[in-house]
């Protein structure tokens, strides 16, 4: 149970969030983590070899 | 020359879905050579995600607000609710966009196109009206918020926000009947279709 007190002290969720403003966007800063997350889920989907994949091509 | 047999509407139904998806079809052996890649990982990973929000809603149907409130274990079934639908909505955003890159609506594809389109909306009323069903403060403060945007639309007349009954009846009946009909509508066109090739590949050449 101590790294689950270690990991809540890291994140502390019981306060006030945080927000980023730039001119007329505002964000949280939770769902701009998320959304950059996704971004770089996107592009390594892409670049990342897929296991198997040169495999496949050396037994055409 | 047909017979009373061929003009039966199960016999009819039959032979136009055998037509349309044999069981090779519905269940293949090997995909073509080009889903060999990360990305068309995501929309199992997306219905793998919604089975256990589906799991894990039911089992929260079972026990109720006050055993997930208070409990340890429903804490936990609460949490593995919440973070299923995260990675459901994660999963399904890498997806949408790997699927808009690929111009999937190409060779025929606009059905399987839309009933994606229709089910990410759909998932989005689904999780709304899961906010607004947590019986605590925060879904007090999402409903009194939402209730102004909703009812300048004139939606508010028959989906009210501020009635716990109602948005928990859509977010356990209604909603994640056509979020899963959706689904499995959208997988069989993907399955009678096939995964749409890349671009540099003619359509339905490498099926």
């Amino acid at each position: 149970m101590a790294w689950f007190s270690f990991l809540a002290a890291l994140i502390p969720l019981d306060g006030y969030g945080h927000y980023l403003h730039w001119g007329v966007i505002n964000i949280s800063v939770a769902n701009f983590i998320v959304i950059v997350l996704m971004v770089v889920t996107f592009i390594a989907a892409l670049l990342l070899p897929f296991p198997g994949r040169n495999r496949r091509k050396e037994s055409k | 020359m047909s017979t009373s047999i061929d003009q039966q509407w199960t016999t009819r139904l039959r032979r136009r879905v055998a037509g349309k998806l044999p069981p090779e079809k519905l269940l293949p052996d090997t995909q073509p050579a080009y889903v060999s890649s990360w990305i068309y990982v995501f929309g199992v990973t997306t219905m793998s995600a919604l089975a256990v929000v589906i799991g894990s809603g039911l089992i929260l149907a079972l026990r109720g607000p006050q055993w997930w409130h208070e409990s340890s274990i429903g804490h936990f079934v609460n949490s593995l609710h919440l973070w299923s639908v995260e990675i459901f909505f994660f999963a399904m955003v890498v997806h949408l966009w790997g699927k808009f890159f690929m111009g999937a609506w190409r060779g025929g594809r606009t059905a399987t196109w839309m009933t994606g389109v229709v089910t990410f909306l759909a998932s989005i009323a689904t999780a709304f009206t899961g906010y607004a069903s947590q019986s605590n403060f925060d879904s007090q403060w999402i409903t009194t918020q939402a209730k102004d945007g909703i009812n300048s639309t004139g939606a508010g007349a028959f989906f009210n926000v501020l009635n716990l009954g109602q948005m928990l009846m859509w977010h356990i009946v209604l909603l994640p009947l056509a979020a899963v009909v959706l689904t499995a509508l959208h997988v069989l066109l993907v399955r009678i279709k096939g995964v749409v090739p890349p671009y540099e590949d003619k359509v339905g050449e490498a099926q």
